[in-house]
């Protein structure tokens, strides 16, 4: 399958059918092929990244579009849009497969992380200020789950407790019950399922499982907190991020930085003598010029030659106004350390005043960096066997995923000319040139003598009016004469002609007419 | 002539003053991130990349980041990445740029003596031995070697990670080779020279005509008048066919010698095929030579990259419409091309000032000037001190340097650390230099043809 060919097509299409635009990828320049950070088929798969573009509720309505519902009907009909847009995080997914046995399968995905609002009563004690705020359905989205939407086979809700909840729970005693001295869930599930197989010294996660719901039982799934309760969440081994050092608009650094969190202590607990393995993918345009000579690996503050840290590392330089650069690097150390640093100088470059963005002044985005831990992975497995399962979802997270943690976009300022000088420049440049075309080739031109020739002429010039010149030019050419200086014969004698030529125009015209 | 007392101890003082400035130094003076200083041709910071590339086993012209030739990648790749632990970056390199420098003031004080001599020679002929013993003669070769070894611009050129000081000495011993009518030393000059920088090609035709006719003298005309008897009216009586010479005059009438300069181009042959194979060699698996030239030659003639400088050029373009670009970079070109003939046609029997004369318009007029191209030429004008001592402007321009020279970084700093400037401000100075080049290779050419004008008075009278 031609996938090179066929990729203006897919852009264009996936562009016009979420209002979002996907066409900038479009150019053979725009997307890349990253070989180890997906750990896929390297030929098949192709990665693009749009930075300066916002997803906003124009992209979600064609893509809420699609289903067959839309968003009137079924768990769709939540989505009300100031609510999610209010959120930390949004992120839209579509994944269309197409096998000979299954046809084709369209599997959309739509990620939200919301906060619920903190209720403020007086009435109650200052204890509940350290209470997580109660939230419900209906409290977060304005809305009940109300009806099933009628094509659909199965719709529902799930609702999880994370591993580490789970197991400040079992601390103090409560297990699975969903409704506790510690927090109220209500409804009551119709299922619930747990993990099974978990690490070592974890505890299981638990899903709770609500599908009776219909027009007359609206569903408004809420959690009542009752007392203060604090747990952790699973985070990816070591925290990636990226920012920009240095000042000026000339030169500066990017530096991505890996701090080492709870779950790789928690890892390292449990194997000694282990080492980590990150790949790191990083698309840089060409604006931003890289000295891939000066990158610099640091572990725990201290620099190291980087030929001990990298395991591998794959460059493909920018091209100037063509193509972006791209940076991957495999990485291998120990899992004991705290904190990995890497950075990397770069040149600010400048641009022709066309190539500017709108606001040229807010700057230039670089896309994320992805940063892939291929030692951890995220599975969990069930107890229950995936027919009595029977979710997607569920399904999906029961598939072997690699943790990937994506960085900040960084905006980099550069510096612009004065938008409204071309004219100015030009003329500026060109006359200096001139100025010394012209004096150079005078220089040259200039003959001996010719400087007394002027001197002497300085001191017997009289003042010439030309009207008179030319009267009495006239005059002696009518009489046959020659008369005056030879070099003002010949300008003189081209002006009689040119007279001349006036009058018989003039005379030609009317005799003509 | 004498030359200038304690030449060598000042000389000396000048190497010393550089090593203390790198030695004693311990901070990194941040020369080499001037754009005064190092251009995207020069940058010794890009060569380290470059050198980074090809060691990767990729083009080294990959990236946009190198632009110059694979034999300095080979010859100074090495030297960039050798770090010193307290020094500034590039260290070894700009101990290397000491010497080098002052082999190209030793090269300069040497063509500078033949200079004198030919003057010498020519004014006994002329029967001007009045002038010979006339005070005030300076010794050009060691005023010019002085000159070149003690500017501020050599001296930030030669401190700035930059590969100027390479391509001046091979300029200059291009110069040296055919002032001393050495052949295989001026091809190897003229062809390393364009081959590192495209421009010193139009330094072709001085050095031809130095081969073939000789040193600086006074123009041939005035040796016909002097043997000619017959003739007494205007100086501008051209016979040629004069009656026999003397035999004195043999020496003075300059026959052009074809000999000289058959020698010359088949050297310049030979270095050629050298460099191309080398280039070639060493680019073997990762392009060639046609993405050397590209990338090189192309990149010079195209101006793509649009970096501030000292000169005008990148202001020009980062403004200029699309559609003029190609109109407006042929200008640029042609003005220093058009100027070759009628200055060649003017000034044959100078050469030597007229390699100089093309080589401030090219450093004028060129894509990525930095001041290292203002330093040789500044040197080479010393070498014709004693012609040009009448100069006009000779103190605005002195004062005009200096102010460019300090008014630049500032405007610079404004502009880009600070963000309270603007870009014009930093083309103003552009501009001003320009500008000030400009009136030097105009008052020069115009003070010597001047200085003719009176030798041919003398000769008359």
């Amino acid at each position: 399958m031609e996938i090179d060919a066929t990729w203006k097509d897919l852009t264009h299409a996936l562009s016009g059918l979420f209002c979002a635009s996907i066409n900038f990828l479009e150019s053979s320049t725009s997307y890349f092929a990253p070989s180890w950070a997906f750990r896929s088929n390297v030929s098949n798969l192709r990665y693009g990244a749009l930075p300066r573009e916002a997803v906003c509720t124009e992209n979600l309505t064609p893509w809420l579009k699609l289903l067959p519902c839309r968003d009137k009907a079924g768990l769709a009909s939540l989505l009300d849009r100031p609510s999610i847009y209010k959120g930390y995080y949004h992120s839209q997914r579509l994944q269309l497969t197409s096998t000979k046995s299954t046809g084709m399968v369209l599997k959309q995905t739509l990620t939200v992380v919301l906060k619920p609002d903190v209720q403020r009563n007086s009435a109650h004690s200052s204890l509940d200020n350290s209470i997580q705020p109660s939230w419900s359905v209906s409290s977060m989205f304005k809305k009940n789950v109300t009806g099933l939407c009628v094509p659909a086979k199965t719709s529902r809700i799930f609702f999880e407790l994370e591993t580490n909840m789970v197991v400040e729970l079992e601390k103090l005693g409560y297990g699975d019950s969903w409704s506790n001295s510690i927090f109220d869930l209500s409804p009551n599930p119709v299922r619930v399922f747990k993990e099974s197989n978990p690490l070592p010294g974890r505890s299981n996660s638990i899903i709770y499982e609500y599908i009776n719901y219909s027009e007359h039982e609206p569903l408004d799934l809420g959690m009542k907190w009752k007392l203060p309760f604090i747990w952790s969440c699973s985070q990816s081994p070591f925290h990636a991020s990226r920012f920009l050092m240095g000042s000026g608009n000339e030169r500066g650094s990017i530096a991505i930085s890996l701090q080492s969190t709870e779950s790789n202590k928690e890892f390292l607990a449990k194997s000694h003598g282990c080492t980590v393995q990150v790949l790191i993918f990083q698309v840089v345009p060409w604006y931003v010029k890289v000295y891939y000579h000066t990158l610099q690996v640091f572990i725990d503050g201290k620099p190291q030659s980087a030929s001990d840290v990298i395991e591998k590392i794959q460059v493909s330089p920018s091209e100037d106004k063509l193509f972006p650069g791209t940076l991957e690097l495999m990485l291998r150390y120990p899992c004991s350390v705290q904190s990995v640093a890497l950075t990397l100088d770069f040149d600010k470059g400048f641009l022709h005043i066309d190539e500017y963005p709108p606001d040229a002044n807010q700057g230039f985005d670089i896309p994320s960096a992805l940063v892939t831990f291929p030692n951890f992975h995220s599975s969990r497995s069930y107890v229950e066997d995936n027919l009595s399962i029977n979710s997607p979802l569920l399904l999906k997270f029961q598939e072997k995923n690699v943790v990937r943690s994506y960085t900040e976009a960084l905006l980099v300022p550069l510096t612009t000319p004065d938008f409204s000088m071309p004219y100015n420049v030009i003329t500026f440049t060109c006359t200096v040139l001139a100025l010394y075309f012209g004096s150079l080739l005078n220089v040259l031109r200039r003959r001996v003598g010719e400087e007394e020739r002027l001197l002497n002429s300085k001191g017997n010039t009289t003042r010439i009016r030309l009207i008179p010149l030319l009267l009495s030019k006239f005059s002696s050419k009518l009489k046959g004469r020659t008369d005056g200086t030879p070099k003002s014969s010949s300008l003189l004698g081209s002006k009689f002609l040119f007279i001349l030529v006036v009058v018989l125009a003039v005379l030609w015209h009317y005799i003509a007419n | 002539m004498a030359g200038i007392r304690g030449y060598w101890n000042l000389a000396a003082a000048a190497i010393a003053f550089r090593l203390l400035l790198l030695l004693c130094f311990p901070k990194d003076l941040h020369l080499g991130s001037r754009p005064e200083v190092a251009t995207p041709l020069t940058s010794l910071r890009r060569l380290a990349e470059g050198y980074w590339l090809k060691q990767a086993s990729m083009s080294p012209y990959s990236g946009s980041m190198y632009h110059g030739s694979p034999l300095l990648l080979s010859f100074l790749g090495q030297l960039t990445i050798r770090r010193v632990e307290g020094r500034p970056p590039h260290f070894y390199c700009s101990l290397m740029f000491v010497v080098v420098d002052f082999i190209t003031a030793v090269l300069i004080r040497a063509t500078g003596q033949k200079l004198l001599l030919s003057r010498h020679k020519s004014f006994q002929v002329l029967n001007l031995s009045k002038l010979v013993e006339a005070s005030g003669i300076v010794n050009p070769g060691d005023f010019a070697s002085l000159v070149y070894l003690w500017n501020p611009l050599t001296i930030v050129t030669c401190m700035g990670s930059s590969t100027s000081p390479i391509d001046n000495l091979m300029v200059v011993m291009a110069i040296y080779g055919a002032c001393s009518r050495i052949a295989p030393l001026a091809a190897f000059g003229w062809v390393f020279a364009t081959h590192l920088s495209l421009y010193p090609i139009i330094l072709i035709v001085p050095v031809i005509l130095l081969l073939g006719y000789g040193l600086d003298a006074p123009p041939s005309k005035l040796f016909l008048h002097k043997t000619s008897d017959a003739s007494s009216s205007c100086a501008l009586n051209q016979s040629p066919d004069n009656s026999e010479a003397p035999k004195l005059t043999d020496n003075a009438i300059h026959t052009f010698s074809w000999v000289q300069v058959l020698h010359f181009v088949l050297w310049v042959f030979i270095w050629l095929c050298f460099v191309l194979l080398l280039s070639s060699i060493s680019l073997k698996d990762v392009g060639g030579l046609s993405e050397m030239f590209r990338k090189t030659y192309g990149f010079i003639l195209t101006v793509e990259d649009l970096s501030p400088n000292i000169g005008v050029l990148w202001y020009f373009f980062a403004e200029v419409f699309d559609f003029f670009r190609n109109f407006f970079l042929i200008v640029f070109h042609v003005n220093i091309l058009f100027m070759i003939l009628p200055l060649a046609i003017r000034l044959k029997h100078r050469s030597c000032f007229l390699a100089f004369v093309y080589i401030a318009i090219s450093s004028m007029l060129k894509s990525y000037p930095s001041v290292g191209d203002s330093a040789l030429y500044l040197g080479l004008l010393a070498l014709f001190c004693n012609e040009l001592a009448d100069m006009h402007f000779s103190f605005f321009l002195f004062c005009g340097y200096i102010g460019v020279s300090l008014l630049s970084p500032v405007m610079h700093n404004l502009w880009i650390w600070r963000g309270t400037g603007n870009a014009n401000f930093y083309f103003a100075t552009g501009l001003a230099y320009a500008c000030l080049q400009t009136v030097l290779v105009v008052e020069s050419v115009s003070s010597m043809l001047k200085h003719d004008r009176m030798l041919r008075k003398l000769v008359k009278a």
